[in-house]
């Protein structure tokens, strides 16, 4: 349970939100030609992070747009939240 | 050798005071080298540790935990215990287990106070009522008991439940698998811990893992907080924690970690003699023998290993809870927390061999895994033992997910699992 503070909305509660899981995972190009391992590797293999991680959220209670967030995941603490589009302010 | 628990023993230490019971288990340090090591000592681990030693004759064993054993989701977890899924793989994984709960207190001479009183699913809506009539009779088919009960039948097995008509989510009907029931998962994990130590495993805590040695294709050992220890078979029973031991020979898993969340109620007197689930609402409810009562909240949506979780899942929970039971409204909570469970896109778990010669893993049990823990512990010992799986856990490879064979329970479990 934390406080998000939505770039388009400001410093909101958590349950406004909803998580859509891992960020910068790259749509494929050619989704013909992607083998099966590729194919797992895209839909299902995740980090799942113990530590900094880079996620997309929605506050779907709210304005309804996306955007990224870097968050540690053993303490929940947020690190940055930028929009869609742009590059990560943390490495 | 292990004293064994008997009314007798218990008379004869009563006139001691109960002050030279034998110890449980060791404390030993770790071995240079052991045949096989399990990495965590929850019920899970525990368990494949036992049928390692006990059905394959492994003597040389190492269970590690980075804490104290059974202190993970073992002790977070609702304690319930079914096997009605829908899907044969399911099916035949989770009575594989339900058939060694019957005789587990006998098998470890330990009370794990396996108490088969049913467990009953609500319908709600016309679809529950649909979903629930086609899983009992897959459960029928594969040999698993199951039958529907009607909204008078209902009442009548659980007089408290309100089955007005005029409630937001009406009682349609239900599922009830007598077979069914709870567990003290405390004992479990000591029951096991016992029985496994008694033919030579180490329990080894206070022991975390901080990196797995391979050569080559295959691996060497562990590097833990007390040293490195080598072993050729190495069996990963992390739970949430799964990822991160997965990251050491980086392997990625298709695992999301989540706080889930349980919560307990002030003492009062016997008023639920039965387990409650339903999946419409998210609220599911028992006694235990205190006279708490265990409800079970939901997942948080993202992940976090903090072991703690939202309040917001929490009221959700018991908005439905006193809809459904209008008597528990002036009751107080006691305790609330949260345990980490890893949770794959299926909602089935993964017993399997990893392309890494020697390196198992057990895991994706979600937020289901109380109930499945002899026989996931059984079925992991035999695929660690004879490096192929069992048949029982073949389908819950983790190669399912190139494949596309995925093992769907998360529309027929739903979110109570």
């Amino acid at each position: 349970m934390f406080l998000i503070n939505c770039p388009y909305c400001g410093e909101r509660d958590q349950s406004e939100f909803s998580a859509g899981g891992e960020a910068h995972i790259v749509r494929p190009k050619q989704p013909t030609e992607l083998s099966d391992d590729q194919w797992a590797e895209y839909l299902f293999m995740r980090k799942n992070i113990k530590g900094v991680q880079f996620e997309r959220w929605n506050h779907s209670h709210g304005c309804r747009k996306w955007f990224n967030m870097v968050r540690d995941t053993s303490n929940d603490k947020i690190h940055a939240i930028y929009k869609m589009g742009e590059k990560p302010p943390i490495k | 050798m292990k004293n064994k628990y008997s009314i007798f023993s218990l008379i004869k230490n009563a006139f001691s005071y109960h002050e030279y019971w034998q110890r449980a288990w060791r404390d030993p340090e770790p071995k240079k080298e052991y045949d096989a090591i399990i990495i965590g000592g929850g019920g899970h681990g525990l368990a494949t540790a036992f049928y390692l030693a006990k059905k394959h004759n492994m003597k040389n064993i190492a269970v590690v935990e980075k804490s104290w054993i059974g202190g993970g989701n073992t002790g977070r977890n609702t304690t319930i215990i079914r096997s009605n899924y829908l899907w044969d793989a399911s099916a035949g994984l989770y009575d594989h287990a339900l058939k060694i709960w019957e005789s587990l207190s006998q098998e470890l001479n330990y009370n794990v106070m396996f108490s088969q009183r049913g467990v009953m699913n609500l319908a709600h809506n016309l679809q529950d009522v649909r979903d629930l009539k086609r899983r009992t009779h897959a459960n029928r088919l594969n040999g698993i008991d199951a039958v529907w009960l009607n909204t008078e039948q209902v009442k009548k097995f659980c007089p408290i439940i309100n089955t007005s008509p005029n409630i937001r989510y009406p009682v349609l009907g239900g599922t009830l698998q007598k077979r069914a029931g709870t567990a003290r998962h405390d004992a479990v994990a000591w029951g096991y811990a016992r029985g496994a130590d008694e033919m030579g495993v180490d329990i080894i805590q206070n022991c975390e893992v901080k990196g797995i040695k391979r050569k080559g294709d295959s691996v060497e050992g562990i590097e833990t907080t007390k040293g490195f220890i080598k072993s050729k078979k190495i069996g990963v029973v992390a739970a949430g924690h799964s990822s991160v031991i997965a990251k050491m020979v980086d392997l990625k898993l298709p695992l999301e970690s989540k706080p889930l969340q349980a919560l307990v109620s002030e003492p009062v007197k016997p008023i639920i003699d039965t387990v409650v689930m339903s999946n419409a609402v998210h609220a599911y409810v028992s006694q235990s023998d205190k006279g708490e009562l265990v409800i079970g909240a939901g997942t948080d949506a993202y992940v976090s290993y903090t072991q703690r979780g939202s309040h917001d899942v929490v009221e959700g929970t018991l908005k439905a809870i006193l809809e459904l039971y209008p008597i528990f409204s002036r009751m107080k909570m006691l305790r609330q927390w949260g345990g980490i469970v890893d949770i794959c896109p299926d909602a089935s778990p993964i017993i399997s061999k990893t392309h890494i010669k020697g390196l198992y893993f057990n895991c994706g049990w979600g937020t289901g895994g109380f109930k499945a823990t002899p026989g996931s512990g059984d079925l992991f010992a035999h695929t660690i033992a004879n490096d192929e799986p069992h048949k029982l856990n073949a389908d819950f490879n983790i190669n399912r997910f190139v494949s596309g064979d995925l093992v769907d329970e998360h529309g027929a479990a739903a979110v109570a699992h």
